[in-house]
């Protein structure tokens, strides 16, 4: 755009000031005539680098609207219709506006799954970044083996999700589980744990599970955000006597605060979606209490086939990880700016 | 000359991406458009037999039926759990196959849509079928869908732990309830069956709900409450482990097999399994009912075979001929035998309990048992919901069995 504002504005100035000294007939008016000429070879120019730059975002606008733009408009439109198994045969799906946000909202399953995904979420980040950031702090020391147990703490980034959930329901059970033999031969305890069938531990057994998963991400982020951090800083601070937690109260912290809201954002977008996991290890049970926003709409759509109400449930928790996604933004924009 | 050339290529290139992306991704969902006249060599099939033996067997089945309708068949095996987004994707990109499997309480959710045709266009016979059979693959008065073998769950019993505790199959609730309390000790749970919150939870609990006349329609009836507390005193009184709120029918069947549980409820899917292990002396009687004399119903299980409406007429003829050959009683009993599963005629019944065995139990069940689609049709996925909502809420103690499905029917 401002290419062609440019361009037309020489175009126009040299026009003018051809016109303007005519009459002095001197060296400027011979050069008006070319400024002229010069004008449309310029604007054609101008244009073509226009169409070009146009050109270089096709592709991208292609896969926005395609991948994004798409499957997020067709969401929210489903959600305000009527959408069964027959629509997909004969493209029918009658309006009936904001009938399915009520029938969804107004669940009585609705407050549980919603507090479900904020104690989830809340006890999910909080565990995923404490281990994380203490695990990092940890790296920072050199010792023997310290490169092979770090990539070894990445193992449970590399596992597919289904994998990891069959494996901890395996561990979790409650009459032959390796964790309540383990406590069992300790003498911790007598009878076993129902880690996953007690509607008071699931929720906390599903969170521990994804705390495991979730920690390599928040290590990996918190590990490169220390190492940006220049040892200058805590050569100096030891001279003042800062040491230790000092250091880290001091030094380690505000340097971090940018690389820790990143990791924190987007680890509340990351947990509020949060699927196969409690899928692969209760289900959402027992009796619902590991149910969740994402587990509900995926319930309705899939199992039910109440394809709009589980659009709407979808949304709502779209608008959600969106709030979340705007403080990213923002975060990381100040991030930029400092 | 040069400048011009290097302007026209990058705008061919994004006119091509333009015009050329909609263009390509149109004729991925555009119908291989035939006239009905043109003679058909070949026939597409898609089910979800994917996992060995049951592939090879079904494969054979459907192989034999081609060559003797002159077709070749081209078939396609998807996972279970993506079959029916796969039908749903098919059916809006009017891509369907000739032939379609579908799980029978699926049916009737896939009819419902206009995708499948009547069966009785093409002049495949219904008849011998047993009832319930029948009543799965029928929407609106109209058969659509056919199976050839189905199957149902029973009460498996280790006879070498019943015979150490001097224990007779249990046949009423209160000797099953007997039963399991003598036979749980230590690692051994007397019973085990599986009451998670998906389908197969509420599967599970469909013999004893229905065999007490319980009803689908409303949950919030005394019989199911009565049924509901069976479950939970079980549960309750340790003789099922509280697992089994999590466990699948598989992990049932692992406890059965490790000697963990002295009886469990499952299929005769499992019996290849169970028979892997020669130490292992299993038998098989009906699930029992409260008072001797009442009938044991048992839920349906099976895989209905299918024409969907692919708009050509003389695909779709081909396509219900073979259709009606899985159905013949010959490719039923070969079926059967080789699956573990039961002949959905009835004719065939007797003969096919003769000559095997071990399921007999189960053939003797398929002539009651009922379809879960029968009464609802495609309003079953929201009440099973309700059902196995119910189950975990009276097991874990959150309510009573009749507040629970009180609570549950009215959600």
């Amino acid at each position: 755009m401002s290419l062609t504002t440019d361009a037309s504005r020489t175009a126009s100035r040299a026009g003018k000031s051809g016109s303007g000294k005519t009459g002095s007939g001197n060296s400027r008016a011979g050069k008006a005539p070319a400024g002229v000429t010069l004008a449309p070879r310029r604007g054609t120019r101008a244009r073509r680098e226009r169409i070009f730059q146009w050109l270089f975002l096709v592709p991208a606008v292609i896969y926005m609207a395609l991948f994004f733009g798409y499957p997020v408009v067709k969401n929210l439109v489903m959600s305000f219709q009527d959408y069964t198994t027959a629509t997909f045969f004969t493209g029918e799906a009658p309006w009936v506006g904001l009938a399915n946000y009520v029938t969804v909202l107004s669940s009585s399953l609705f407050s549980t799954s919603l507090l479900n995904t904020a104690l989830f979420t809340l006890g999910s980040i909080l565990g995923q970044f404490v281990i994380g950031l203490a695990l990092a702090v940890f790296f920072q020391r050199k010792f023997p083996l310290n490169g092979i147990l770090r990539s070894l703490l990445l193992l449970p980034w590399l596992l597919p999700l289904i994998v990891s959930s069959a494996v901890w329901r395996w561990i979790l059970d409650k009459d032959s589980g390796a964790l309540n033999r383990f406590l069992g031969e300790l003498g911790v305890i007598h009878t076993g744990v129902p880690w996953l069938t007690s509607t008071s531990l699931a929720l906390i057994a599903v969170v521990g599970v994804n705390i495991w998963i979730g920690i390599p991400f928040n290590l990996t982020i918190l590990y490169g955000g220390l190492q940006e951090i220049p040892d200058e800083l805590y050569e100096a601070g030891s001279l003042d006597g800062a040491t230790g937690w000092k250091a880290f109260r001091h030094i380690t912290w505000p340097m971090l605060r940018p690389v820790v809201s990143v990791v924190l954002v987007l680890g509340v977008v990351y947990t509020l979606k949060v699927l196969d996991i409690i899928l692969g290890l209760t289900n959402g049970g027992p009796a619902n209490s590991t149910q969740t926003i994402a587990t509900q709409s995926y319930e309705l759509s899939f199992h039910e086939f109440k394809f709009g109400e589980g659009a709407a449930l979808g949304n709502v928790l779209v608008i959600i990880s969106l709030v979340f996604a705007v403080l990213y933004l923002r975060a990381s924009r100040r991030a930029v700016d400092e | 000359m040069k400048s011009a050339r290097r302007t026209t290529r990058p705008l061919a290139l994004a006119a091509a991406t333009l015009f050329g992306l909609p263009l390509f991704i149109s004729a991925c969902g555009a119908t291989p458009g035939a006239s009905s006249s043109e003679k058909v060599t070949e026939i597409s099939v898609m089910d979800y037999y994917n996992n060995e033996p049951d592939k090879s067997f079904i494969g054979d089945a459907l192989t034999s039926c081609g060559t003797q309708a002159g077709v070749t068949i081209k078939r396609e095996t998807v996972p279970g759990k993506s079959l029916i987004s796969k039908v749903l994707q098919q059916s809006s990109s009017k891509t369907l196959p000739d032939v379609l499997m579908l799980d029978n309480p699926d049916l009737q959710q896939i009819a419902a849509t206009g995708a499948l045709a009547p069966l009785s266009d093409f002049k495949v016979s219904t008849e011998n079928f047993a009832e319930g059979v029948l009543s799965a693959g029928t929407y609106k008065d109209k058969v659509y869908g056919l199976a050839p073998t189905v199957n149902t769950i029973a009460l498996f019993y280790n006879k070498d732990i019943l015979t150490k505790a001097g224990v007779t199959p249990p046949t009423t609730w209160d000797e099953l309830k007997a039963a399991a309390a003598k036979l749980t000790a230590g690692e051994q749970y007397g019973l085990a069956f599986n009451a998670n919150p998906t389908y197969e939870g509420t599967w599970q609990f469909l013999p004893v709900m229905w065999s007490n006349g319980g009803d689908e329609k409303n949950i919030d009836s005394a019989e199911t409450a009565q049924a509901l507390e069976l479950w939970t005193d079980l549960v309750k009184d340790g003789s099922v482990s509280s697992s089994a709120l999590n466990w699948t029918q598989a992990d049932v069947k692992d406890q059965f097999l490790a000697g963990k549980a002295a009886m469990m409820v499952n299929g005769p899917w499992q019996i290849p399994a169970l028979d892997k292990q020669p130490s292992l002396h299993y038998g098989v009687v009906k699930i029992p009912v409260r008072e001797a004399g009442q009938t044991a119903v048992a839920p349906l299980g099976g895989e209905v075979w299918t024409v969907p409406q692919t708009g050509n007429k003389a695909r779709q003829a081909k396509a219900a001929e073979i259709v009606a050959c899985m159905n013949s009683d010959e490719k039923q009993l070969s079926m059967a035998k080789a699956r573990n599963t039961i002949p959905s005629k009835t004719t065939l019944a007797d003969k096919f309990a003769v000559e095997n065995p071990k399921l007999a139990t189960f053939t003797e069940l398929i002539k009651t048992a009922r379809a879960r689609t029968g009464e609802l049709g495609e309003g079953w996925p929201a009440q099973a919901t309700k059902i196995y909502t119910a189950i975990q809420t009276a097991l874990t103690g959150k309510a009573s069995p009749a507040d629970a499905l009180k609570q549950a029917q009215g959600q």
